[in-house]
Order: C-alpha cells, then structure tokens, then sequence
C-alpha cells in the first residue's frame, strides 16, 4: 500500500454543501426529463406510456427503491460472517 | 498471407514466452493477438482445415458473421488484458492469460462439436491458472471449484455431442434446438459457463478470487463464448428468454448488498449475460444482433469496469467498499475511467450499451414479450443503480476513508484509456459495429423518445439512490459473506457428507470394538491353558519329571505283564 505525505488540500466535493448542490441539480434534471414528455411525439412501446407522464422515471425509482429495500431483508436471510466458509486466508 | 486457425497463434505463441524477457517479452505478447486480428481481417468465410478423424469430419474453422464478430472482440479484449498486465513478470499467468484468449478464439470459430470441445476444455484449463496464481488459500480452494465445474461442463458437452451424432449423424455445430437427449446436455453445458441461475456459482465465487490482471481476462471470454455458443446452437428456443429474464433480475440483489466489489462487478456480469440471452430467446435478427452487439460493448466496459477496481485493489490493498472511499483525490484518472465504465455499463446515451441493449429491449417490445420487457426494464435501472453508481461511489466517493493510495501504473491507465475510448466511440459512432454484426441492421439508437426515456430511468434510479442515502434507508456496506447457491457444495453438501462420516466413523468403531472384545475373549482362553499359569505350560523340576515317568513306566510295565 503507497500512500503520499498528508494531503490536507481541501476538495470541492469535501463541502458538505456542494453535495446538496449535486443533489438539488439531479432532482432538477429528473424533473425536466419528465416535462420533456410533453414536447416531443413519443413512440410508445407499450400503450400504457402513454397513460403516464414519464412512465420510465417512475418506473425506475420505484423499481430501484424496491430492489434496495428488499436486498436490505433479503440480508437478514443471506449474510453470514466473512470467515463463513472458514477458509479465509483474507487479502 | 499465413493461414493458420484464428486462436491458435496466441496458444502456440504462449509456449515461446519463458524465452524472452522485460520489453521484450511485453512486446511479444502484444504483438501475437495483433497478428491474429490481422489475419481475421484478410481470412475468407466458410469452412477451412477441414479434416476427418475416425469418421468425425470436422471443421476447425469455420468463418462467418457471427464468429467473426467474437473473434474481433476476443482479440481486442486480448490486447487490453495483456496490456494492463505489463507490469507483471509472472510467466505462468502470462501463458495461461494467452492460452485462454487463444482458446476462446478457437472456439467461437468452431465448425463442430468435437472441435468445439477441444478448446472449451482449453479455455477451463488455462484460465484456472489466473485463479490460482493469487497464491491464497481461499483462490486455491475456489480455483478448485471452479475447473470441477468447468471440466464438468465440458464432458457434458461431449456427451451430449456423441448422443447428438448418433442420433443425427452429423457432428457439426449449428442450430441444435432443444430436441432430446444430446441437445439438452448440450445445452445445460452451455449453460453453465453462461452461468444460468443457480448455475451460475462459479463466476461470483471464482472471478473475485483471481489476480487483478487475471480478472481482467476471465471477465472477457469464457461467458461470451457460451454466449456464442447459445446463439450459435440454441437461437428462438422460448425458454432462454424467462432463463435469461431471470439472470437479469436475481444477481442485481445480490450486487446491492455484496461488499467485495469486484464480486458485485461480477453479479453485475451475471445480469449482462441475462440480457444476451434473452436475445438469444427471441431469435429473431434483431434480437440476435442485439445479442452479438452487446456481447461486443459489454466485454469493453466489463473490463474497463475490473480493471479500473483492480487498479484500486493494486494500489489500495483492499477492494472492500466498507474499506474504501474518496479515492477519487488521488486516482483522478481511475475515477475518470470507472466512471466511464460505468456510464457504458448503465446504456447512457452515448456510451456503448445505450446502442446495443436497446436492440435487445426493442426486440422483446416487437415480439409482444411484456412481462420480459419490464423485467428488463427493472434490471437496467438496477444496473445503474449497482454497478453504474454503487461501484464508483463506494470506491471513489462516499465517505473518506482517509485511504491516499497513488494513481494507477501507466500501464494501466492505457489499457483503462483504450477501453474507455472505444466504450464513447461505439456510443456515438454506433455505425460501423452494425456493420459488422450477423444480420441487416435496421435500427436507430438514438430517437427522441428512446433518448427521452432512458435518461428519465436512468436519472430517477439515480434519484432513487440519493433519496435511500440521504434517508440513511441505504444498506450500509459491511464486512460479510452473502450465501448464494454455492453455499448447497460448499455447506450443505460438505455437512451432509461430515454427518455420514461421522456415523460410518461411529460404526467402524463400535464393530472394531467387538472385534477386539472377541479378540481379548480368545487371548484370555489362550492364556488359561498356555499361559505362565497354565496347565500345560508348567514347568516341573527334573527330579518331579522323573518321577513322573518312572510312575508312568511302571504303570505300563505292570499293565503289561498283568496281561500275561
């Protein structure tokens, strides 16, 4: 492991308020990637788009807040210590 | 121009490298997937070096669309692999690294099954070595698991190949389809180096566990040669599209809470395949362009994705996300070409699976295959959401873990830049790919609406993302082992086998103990008679001996003369 002299050189990103900024810009453009539905003719794949303004934003949280909060339960069922298989000879 | 069966130079070539040595040798093994790509361009199609060994006659190669398009790619992922390995003076992994490239290559320009086998072995054998050459205990172990399963795999394709010949008389490789027995063997070998659910242990278990260079190699050609092979043997067979819709949605939990973040890239891995083979199940030209073109993208951003966590693994000593973050400070261009990787692997616009997965999505949409379509749909967004932000967060970002390490060796970075060049130039110039894959292309990637609604999957799963971190609902990465299907061999099995053991142990005993109670009855009885004590082992002075034959002497001399 090589690691240099203490870097104390501060970071954009190391400002807690810069984060929020990154947040407050990606929930911004996820709302203009849902108002974009009303400016162009969509080709719907499957009828039902059409039935709901930004079908595939919606369908991707939901679909990703499900599948980290089910992982989070399928956890209590799967996971094991690190040494489970007791032939840890660990890196 | 030299002919001589694409694959064949890179596992020739291997056995001169222990000769050579520094730049040299580095030169050397770049230069032999350079020749062979060459001589891919100038080959003709069809069938050549065509021969017959005991009635079998076989094809060693046979040239057309789909296999060249393997071939091309193998190549190209030969030359990233071995370049991001300069810096390494280990010839056994060198060897192995080119004899499993060469013998991939080998297959996918297989025109029979025998042929076919020859270098699926090839391609177990060598690239074991890669595992093994970790040097742990654990690698050895898994190394182990992985050749059981893959030599497995390999004498189920042959016996499915003999019971395939016998019944059709042919031992050519093209369309099989699922028709009895031979077939279905074939088929599940198939499926195990594609990793098929619950199949699909060995990729999660083994890929980890490689050197960092070695990683690299595996991830790019033993599951595309299945692919291959699958679309290949296996095209329009109904069941590869709920088997390859299930291998997109399960390994996708697992990549959520896996800690070793070379094992999430690998369930990630497992989620791509799921994809191919969904083309691969539909069948149709669309669908198996789809299936060649993203077995194309993805083995570039796969790798750039390992090689980009084993650059952090190299300089970092661990891969642990609960060990990692804000390494971003001092490997800029690392985050740089994960990042990239990472935009590929998601099917951003303009990264290169935004134009190959689409085909596959749109063609489960032509062919009315709803539920598919969602399923997919589900596992892009879960793919961006592990792979696409979960692996460049953890190791780059999230909270600093204080951790300094430097930026990659050059070597490195090259092989990275490479990767990460051709994953936008295939994104934004998607033309001369379709031009090279096995069927017409009719499609345009980038439409308004396609463009529209993959950036608001996309951005609302990343909203997803900060919304479950800012709220702490986040699983937190933590230092851990997730059971998987492996644990039915490595646990189950293992217990079930120490029980029975242990009973047998328990038996053996009790019946040695009988033996030996029988055994000491016998001495005891011996020892009566013959021992110390014994009557018949006494010993008497001369004086009482004499007595007693001069006794028995006149007892007979007086019995004898009272006769007369």
């Amino acid at each position: 492991m090589t690691s240099k002299k203490t870097n104390s050189k501060t970071y954009w990103l190391d400002n807690k308020k810069n984060v929020d900024k990154i947040w407050y810009a990606l929930v911004t453009i996820c709302a203009i990637s849902v108002l974009a539905d009303f400016f162009y003719h969509k080709h719907v794949a499957h009828p039902i788009e059409d039935f709901i303004v930004g079908m595939y934003g919606w369908y991707g949280f939901l679909g990703c807040v499900f599948l980290v909060l089910s992982a989070k339960v399928l956890r209590k069922l799967l996971m094991r210590s690190e040494n489970y298989y007791n032939e840890a000879d660990d890196v | 121009m030299f002919e001589l069966p694409p694959g064949i130079i890179l596992i020739l070539g291997a056995f001169l490298i222990p000769f050579l040595r520094g730049t040299a040798r580095n030169a050397y093994m770049l230069a032999l997937p350079i020749i062979g790509i060459w001589s891919l361009l100038t080959i003709t199609e069809g069938s050549h070096f065509a021969l017959s060994i005991f009635g079998y006659s076989l094809s060693p190669v046979r040239i057309d669309n789909l296999s060249l398009l393997f071939g091309y790619i193998f190549h190209i992922a030969a030359i990233i692999s071995i370049i991001y390995a300069f810096h390494i003076k280990d010839t056994v992994q060198q060897m192995a690294g080119l004899i499993y490239a060469g013998s991939a290559i080998g297959g996918a320009f297989a025109g029979d099954l025998i042929t076919l086998f020859v270098y699926w072995e090839g391609t177990a054998i060598a690239s074991v070595f890669l595992i093994w050459s970790s040097k742990t205990e654990n690698s050895y172990r898994s190394g182990m698991r992985y050749l059981i399963i893959q030599v497995g795999s390999g004498v189920l394709l042959l016996a499915g190949a003999i019971i395939h010949f016998k019944q059709t008389g042919s031992i050519s490789f093209n369309k099989i389809g699922l028709t009895g027995l031979g077939p279905a063997l074939i088929f599940v070998a198939f499926g195990i180096k594609a990793a098929f659910p619950l199949l699909h242990n060995w990729l999660t278990d083994s890929y980890p566990e490689a050197t960092i260079t070695g990683t690299v190699f595996l991830s790019a050609f033993t599951t595309k040669l299945a692919i291959y092979a699958l679309a290949r043997g296996f095209p329009g067979t109904e069941m590869l599209i709920w088997i390859g819709a299930l291998m997109t949605a399960f390994p996708i939990f697992y990549a959520v809470i896996e800690n070793d973040l070379r094992k999430v890239l690998a369930y990630s891995l497992n989620n791509q395949l799921g994809f191919m083979v969904v083309g691969v199940g539909i069948g149709t030209e669309l669908a198996l362009n789809g299936t060649a073109a993203h077995a194309f993208s993805h083995i570039l951003y796969k790798a750039l994705l390992f090689m980009s966590m084993g650059a952090v693994l190299f300089r970092a000593g661990t891969i642990k996300g609960s060990e990692l973050g804000g390494l971003y400070k001092t490997m800029p261009y690392t985050t740089g070409f994960c990042i990239i990787g990472a935009a590929s692997i998601s099917a951003f616009p303009l990264f290169s699976g935004f134009i190959s997965k689409s085909l596959i999505i749109t063609a489960t949409a032509h062919e009315g295959h709803w539920i598919v379509w969602a399923v997919l749909l589900f596992a892009s967004a879960g793919v961006f959401h592990h792979s696409g932000i979960k692996i460049p967060y953890f190791a780059f970002f999230a909270h600093d873990s204080g951790k300094r390490p430097e930026e990659a060796p050059t070597n490195m970075l090259i092989a990275m830049g490479i990767a990460a060049f051709l994953c936008v130039a295939i994104g934004v110039f998607p033309e001369p790919l379709y031009a090279i894959l096995p069927y017409e292309v009719d499609f345009i990637p980038y439409t308004t609406t396609h463009v529209v609604t993959q950036l608001q999957l996309l951005f609302f799963s990343a909203l997803a993302f900060g919304w479950l971190m800012r709220t702490g609902l986040y699983p937190p990465e933590l230092r851990s082992t997730n059971i998987d299907s492996d644990w039915f061999y490595r646990r189950l099995v293992p217990n079930i086998i120490t029980k029975i053991i242990k009973i047998l142990v328990r038996l053996d005993e009790k019946a040695r103990l009988m033996f030996l109670n029988s055994l000491n009855a016998i001495i005891a009885n011996l020892f009566r008679h013959h021992g110390p004590a014994g009557l018949l082992a006494r010993t008497n002075s001369v004086g009482g001996s004499v007595a007693i034959i001069v006794t028995l002497l006149a007892v007979i001399i007086i019995l004898f003369f009272a006769n007369y």
